[in-house]
């Protein structure tokens, strides 16, 4: 076991693995020499070699492009997308390529493939550094969506990723890549792709979340009065969406709140609510609310805290809905 | 049938005034005035000064991320002063403060921007240019598409755009060079090749020899000139300039310069670059080719450089007054400028309430329910 940062265990997960399995490379801008802009690959291309750890030329389709060839040849890459703000120029190759290859060859091309990115705000960075574009991605089919919120879930998230047939968009919340440390085990393991994870148990109300938010709602449901027992869920992967951790919570609690830091209108919230009320309808005591980002531009940083969700709003809404 | 060769290419090197500030009468033979040398290099002193305090600002908390231009100036002025302000227009990057400043952009604008301030990015009326572009490569289009409509609107002005050498791997840089030279619009592409895309040197970013010849695929005039002489970026940039406004054709320009600070404050250029390189370049730093220049002709001298010195250190702080004064941005603004239409019902409710969840956003349905609860 090791005191790691999320940013430690990611790059632990991706060591054991480029050591386990040679197909597996790095690319991307900066990763190489410079260990990534955030120092997520730090260490690798001095031990793994500049063959395997690539600094790209500064072309997000290229990288995205590339990558899926790589893949189809029979290795194992992991793109790195600097920022979230750039996956514009690789969508078009992550999308129309990389989702779908499986379903229109009927399975004769696959594209095993972990696509890494830092996204979210909360870190006082240039425009376009803050997105949270998960949505997206969750309703591009063919693709699975991942985003751990602790140490430990993001090493072996990352191997399970890695080890996955298929393309897996693997989000790095950045606001909490050195936000806190936890005990990782020294040993490869894996955290399932499609499971939740309840992170405190409790019967009144159901609060859903993910990535750097998860921080925010244990802060919220500290700020609660004694006798609300909040049930906190951390999706862990947004798609596929593990829909039966959500369904038993909901039934159990009857009230729900999802926080994320995405736009409200059409994000994963409204997914999950349409979940809950296929699933849980008759157990539902008050409406299913959600904390999310407003449907604007992601304010640049003078004002991008009055745009994301906190622990006030969280616990607002929190109180709203046991009072219904 | 021989084989014959369909396509010879070439590309010149310009430089006028060399490292140690000799110029070549010749080739600056009606280039720039000595008043105009001397404003040049008084505004770079500016510029300099500026962009020290920014990387100040930054390391003492008081402002975010900022890319310093430290190095680049001599390419910045001499391209914004071949192009006239007010009527041509510039589509920056981010590395070419100089030229912003010189075409009318208030000074506290960078600072704002960088500030995390989208007033930062609030160009004023009749100044005419774009905000700086983040996402690396894009804003050529736009230059390119900019200069396109001049040209249906039969309008005698022309767009320089800029950005790196990093930047001319991106579809776009490609995409918009086509279309420039394919529609013929009246566009400059002005590229500061700085060596260095973050931690990647130019070598690794392209097995091109040259920026400039990846304009030639595209039927550009492509030239290459000493980024960090004045008289050399100003001259290219005036024939490019007039070339594109009287129909003559698209130009690409490779400044080859140096970025002499660290990407940008949240970078540490010593994990991949040499000291000894980042040395070598100190020596060629514009600045100080053209004070030798006019320590030559006798229009500089110490004296001088201590009053400009003095007087910079004073209009710099101004503008950090300015741009640190400003009262806070009002919450209202992340919505307000969304659209340019009524806001949208959900909108208007999220930015009257600060809330997204429902319950929040209607009051009474929210108290109606409590006081049942209560009940
Ligand atoms: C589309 C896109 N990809 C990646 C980045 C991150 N990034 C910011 S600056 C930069 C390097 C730019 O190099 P260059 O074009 O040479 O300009 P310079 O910074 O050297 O002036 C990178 C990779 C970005 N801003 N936009
Ligand atoms: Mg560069």
């Amino acid at each position: 076991m090791a005191n790691l940062t999320l940013v430690q265990a990611i790059n632990l997960a991706l060591t054991q693995e480029m050591e386990a399995d040679p197909r597996v490379v790095c690319l991307g801008e900066d990763v190489g020499k410079n260990g990534g802009v955030f120092r997520v690959t730090e260490g690798l291309q001095a031990r793994f070699g500049a063959d395997r750890v690539i600094d790209t030329p500064l072309a997000e389709s290229g990288i995205m492009g590339t990558a899926i060839g790589l893949a189809m040849a029979g290795m194992r890459p992991i793109p790195e997308i600097q920022f979230e703000g750039f996956m514009g120029p690789a969508y078009d190759q992550l999308v129309n390529h990389a989702a779908r290859y499986r379903t229109r060859t009927r399975g004769a091309i696959t594209i095993p493939m972990v696509i890494r990115v830092p996204v979210g705000g909360g870190i006082h960075a240039p425009e376009l550094h803050s997105d949270s574009p998960e949505a997206i991605y969750a309703h591009t089919p063919g693709l699975k969506v991942v985003m751990p919120s602790t140490p430990y879930d993001a090493k072996g998230l990352l191997i399970a990723a890695i080890r996955d047939p298929d393309p897996v968009l693997f989000f790095e919340p950045k606001r909490i890549y050195r936000a806190f440390r936890e005990e990782v085990p020294e040993d490869e393991y894996t955290v399932p792709i499609g499971k939740a994870k309840v992170v405190s148990e409790g019967t009144d109300l159901t609060v859903i979340s993910w990535g750097a938010s998860i921080t925010l709602c244990l802060e919220a449901l500290d700020s609660l009065p004694e006798d609300i027992s909040a049930e906190l869920i951390d999706l862990r992967t947004i798609y596929p969406i593990d829909e039966d951790t959500i369904a038993q919570s909901v039934e159990k609690t009857g009230r729900c709140v999802i926080v994320h830091e995405a736009p409200k209108t059409c994000g994963m919230g409204a997914e999950i609510a349409t979940i809950i009320q296929e699933k849980c309808f008759l157990h539902l005591e008050a409406p299913v609310q959600r904390v999310a980002g407003f449907d604007t531009v992601m304010p640049y940083y003078k004002l991008e805290l009055d745009y994301l969700p906190d622990a006030k709003r969280i616990a607002e809404a929190i109180g709203q809905v046991m009072a219904y | 049938m021989p084989i014959r060769t369909v396509y010879k290419a070439q590309i010149e090197y310009l430089q006028i005034l060399d490292e140690d500030g000799k110029l070549d009468e010749k080739l600056a033979k009606d280039t720039l005035t000595d008043e105009q040398v001397l404003f040049a290099y008084e505004f770079m002193l500016l510029c300099r000064a500026y962009d020290e305090i920014a990387f100040k600002l930054q390391r003492s908390g008081r402002m975010g991320t900022y890319p310093q231009n430290k190095g680049q100036e001599a390419a910045a002025i001499g391209s914004g002063m071949a192009a006239v302000k007010g009527r041509d227009f510039l589509v920056p990057c981010y590395r070419e403060n100089a030229a912003l400043f010189l075409h009318g952009l208030p000074m506290e604008k960078i600072l704002l921007h960088w500030m995390g301030d989208e007033r930062g990015n609030q160009i004023p009326e009749g100044v005419n240019m774009t905000p700086l572009s983040i996402p690396i490569g894009t804003q050529m289009l736009h230059a390119t598409g900019i200069a396109w409509a001049y040209k249906m609107r039969k309008e005698d002005r022309c767009v320089i755009t800029y950005f790196g050498d990093g930047a001319t791997s991106e579809g776009d840089f490609h995409e918009a060079m086509n279309f420039a030279t394919v529609f013929n619009v009246p566009c400059v592409f002005f590229c500061q090749n700085n060596q260095w895309a973050i931690s990647v040197p130019r070598e690794s970013q392209m097995a091109s020899e040259t920026v400039a010849q990846k304009g030639l695929a595209y039927g550009a005039h492509c030239i290459q000139v000493d980024g960090n002489d004045l008289f050399a970026v100003y001259k290219a940039s005036k024939e490019a300039i007039d070339r594109a406004r009287g129909g003559g054709g698209v130009t690409l320009i490779e400044a080859i310069t140096y970025r002499l600070a660290d990407h940008t404050t949240a970078d540490d250029a010593r994990r991949y670059r040499d000291e000894e390189e980042v040395a070598s370049w100190r020596g060629k730093d514009p600045l100080i080719r053209l004070r030798k220049y006019l320590e030559r002709k006798g229009m500089w001298n110490d004296a001088k450089q201590a009053a400009h010195d003095e007087k910079n250190k004073l209009q710099v702080a101004e503008i950090v007054k300015n741009a640190e004064g400003i009262e806070r941005p009002s919450v209202d603004d992340i919505f307000d400028y969304t659209f340019g239409t009524e806001l949208p019902a959900e909108l208007q409710r999220q930015k009257a309430t600060m809330r997204t969840t429902s319950l929040g956003q209607d009051p009474e349905q929210a108290g109606l329910h409590a006081d049942r609860s209560r009940a």
